[in-house]
């Protein structure tokens, strides 16, 4: 009987149309921001912020990017990888010709190229659909693979053909090279994720965001109500590409530090954020991060279960753990296959029921 | 029921007075590879009134739409709209000229409620660009209201304010008929084309959408062209009829002369080609 709408009657559209119309779950959104923010840069230390906390920062920005293409605008991608390796390098090469250049604006811009590069590759979407993208995406990834390993100029011609951050500040804490302190480094992720979070919100609950889903649902009957094709599936693309460019750039210069593009950019990757965004839930915000927190989290703790718990051998256990996972995708893939977030909403309508069954 | 638009102040439209020739085709031929779908067809469809587009199966009635709204371009032939004379519409200017559509086999944004199905209707209404849905506030927020109003006037006219937050998808095939309509009607239309809105429907479905289409009509001045099978509604609603088989033009005029025309019996007997 605490979580219900009883009594919450909504006086204008606005408030209707609110993210979290029912009280209890904006109570408990600003609850868990406040946790994040201000509780949690306190006791993050280098284990917590390396193995947990930036990968799922940094992956659920991805997979929320990779969402708005694929479960708003039903245009599928298996080229993010690629895109990511894109603003890898754009903040790489930002951060090596204008030093000075503030980090926020090096991973905004590096976000502003991707777009670019998105749009490019988001033109054949005019034309062909389905398998048939997604095998032109495919081709994108392996290109850009292929070009940054090959291009000297992308990497200043370094021997090993990695590319390395610079140590950088802002506001006086470092927050790239190798003695960036943690919490400088979650903040700086998560404010990006919370804020873009809190865009990709606004876009898919207005004008652009029922434009995408309605050439996601019906390509024919949009285009006759007066929804430009090509004009909304390229936003997507440019949005989408953005949001994983940021991702890169953050993959990149904050985590990471030194990359080698094949490495931390391969299909692999491509296929990872896709599978964080179906299982998480298309067309979800909050899904894009439950998908990434599941895909992030599980390897962790299935690790941990079975090498401290059972005493298996490290590496008997990584093998075991990419068996399990695989059986845990297809598990939920077939007990709902609108992912996790779904799961979320009808957990929340019993809830509402409780303790009624109807 | 609820008036929710002025027909004076209505935006995009031609301000043609009633009984002008809104929309003409003129000699239009459209054919797949070899299938000849329309041959030589020629009408007019005049403001303010209700014209029945009727015919057997496979007539070429849904081509004709089409290419009314630009989704088909014909091989032949010139389409007139507002006294300007075209060789073909496209679907974006139809739509942006306004010309609204609901088709034959409902084709809802399965995913998105009702509300953002309708809502989706007024798109090029909006106005306020990339960086302000960004903020979601401010102009663009007082726009989403301004025509979230709109939309809810829509839902009372059209009785189906229970169902506003569900998606689609799971409604049943009446009320999805109806959400279509209303989602038509959101673009606030000069002319509204019909592909067979109430078939499969049951009788008392079918006597709402009959008042719903004869309000549309009278209250708005909405201009209507209608493909129906059922012939006791295209005589109730139409006040003229084109009766179109095997891609031509067979008949064309008020309910009852079409209805007592020989050719239009043969036609739906099947005699001329014993089908
Ligand atoms: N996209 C298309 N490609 C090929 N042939 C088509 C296409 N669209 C329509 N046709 C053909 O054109 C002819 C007319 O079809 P249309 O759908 O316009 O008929 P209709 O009068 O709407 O029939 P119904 O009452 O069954 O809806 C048919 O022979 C049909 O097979
Ligand atoms: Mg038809």
């Amino acid at each position: 009987m605490l979580y219900r709408e009883a009594g919450q009657f909504k006086s204008s559209y606005a408030a209707d149309q609110a993210i979290f119309p029912i009280a209890q779950d904006r109570w408990a959104v600003w609850a868990f921001l406040a946790v994040a923010f201000l509780v949690v840069p306190f006791f993050v230390n280098d284990y917590w912020t390396n193995a947990i906390l930036l990968p799922l920062l940094i992956y659920g920005m991805a997979a929320l990017g990779l969402n708005i293409l694929v479960g708003y605008c039903g245009q599928i991608s298996l080229g993010t990888g690629g895109f990511m390796a894109v603003g890898a390098y754009a903040s790489y090469k930002l951060m090596t010709s204008f030093p000075e250049l503030n980090m926020i604006v090096v991973v905004l811009l590096s976000g502003g190229i991707t777009a670019a590069v998105g749009v490019m590759f988001g033109l054949p979407s005019l034309r062909i659909k389905g398998f048939y993208l997604a095998v032109a995406t495919l081709a994108a990834q392996f290109f850009l693979v292929w070009l940054f390993n090959k291009v000297g100029w992308f990497y200043n011609y370094s021997a090993t053909g990695q590319i390395n951050a610079p140590d950088r500040f802002l506001f006086g804490f470092q927050l790239t090279g190798a003695s960036a302190q943690p919490w400088v480094k979650y903040l700086f992720c998560l404010t990006l994720l919370t804020v873009f979070a809190l865009i990709a919100k606004n876009l898919v609950r207005g004008r652009i965001g029922r434009n995408w889903m309605a050439i996601r649902d019906m390509d024919i009957a949009a285009e006759l109500i007066g929804v430009r094709p090509l004009m909304t599936k390229l936003s997507a693309f440019a949005v989408s590409s953005f949001y994983i460019g940021m991702a890169g750039s953050l993959l990149f210069a904050v985590y990471l530090g030194a990359v080698e593009v094949g490495e931390s950019f391969g299909i692999n990757v491509s296929f990872l954020v896709l599978f964080m965004v179906i299982i998480g839930g298309l067309g979800s915000i909050v899904g894009s991060f439950m998908g990434a927190a599941f895909l992030v989290l599980m390897p962790i703790l299935l690790k941990n279960f079975m090498v401290d718990g059972l005493g298996l051998m490290p590496v008997t256990a990584k093998h075991v753990e990419i068996l399990l996972m695989g059986l845990l995708i297809i598990f939920f893939l077939i007990v709902e296959p609108h992912g996790l977030a779904r799961l979320w909403q009808i957990t929340k309508e019993k809830l509402r029921m409780w303790p009624f069954p109807y | 029921m609820n008036a929710f638009v002025d027909p004076a102040g209505m935006s995009g439209h031609s301000g043609l007075a009633r009984g002008e020739v809104l929309l003409r085709v003129d000699n239009v031929s459209l054919s797949f590879g070899g299938v000849k779908a329309i041959t030589n067809i020629s009408f007019d469809i005049l403001k303010g009134e209700v014209r029945a587009i009727i015919g057997p199966n496979g007539a070429g009635k849904t081509s004709m739409l089409n290419v009314i709204n630009g989704f088909y371009h014909p091989q032949e032939g010139t389409i007139t709209w507002r006294g300007q004379v075209r060789r073909k519409m496209r679907p974006y200017e139809a739509a942006s000229h306004g010309i609204a559509r609901t088709f034959q086999n409902v084709a809802l944004f399965k995913g998105m409620t009702t509300l953002d199905n309708i809502m989706t209707g007024r798109g090029l209404k909006m106005r306020k660009n990339f960086f302000w849905q960004c903020l979601h506030w401010g102009p663009a927020l007082k726009e989403e209201n301004e025509h979230r109003r709109k939309v809810e006037e829509i839902i009372d006219f059209l009785e189906i304010q229970a169902i506003r937050k569900t998606p689609v998808g799971r409604l049943p095939y009446g009320l999805q008929k109806r959400v279509e309509l209303a989602r038509a009607l959101a673009m606030e239309p000069e002319l509204l084309l019909l592909d067979e809105p109430m078939a499969g429907m049951n009788l008392e479905e079918k006597e709402d959408m009959s008042r719903f289409i004869l309000d549309v009509n009278q209250q708005f001045g909405t201009t209507i062209a209608l493909i129906e099978h059922d012939m006791g509604v295209v005589m109730d609603l139409s006040d003229r009829v084109v009766v179109l088989d095997y891609g031509r033009k067979i008949a064309d005029g008020p309910p009852e002369e079409v209805q007592s025309n020989q050719n239009v019996i043969d036609a739906y007997l099947g005699v001329p080609h014993g089908n």
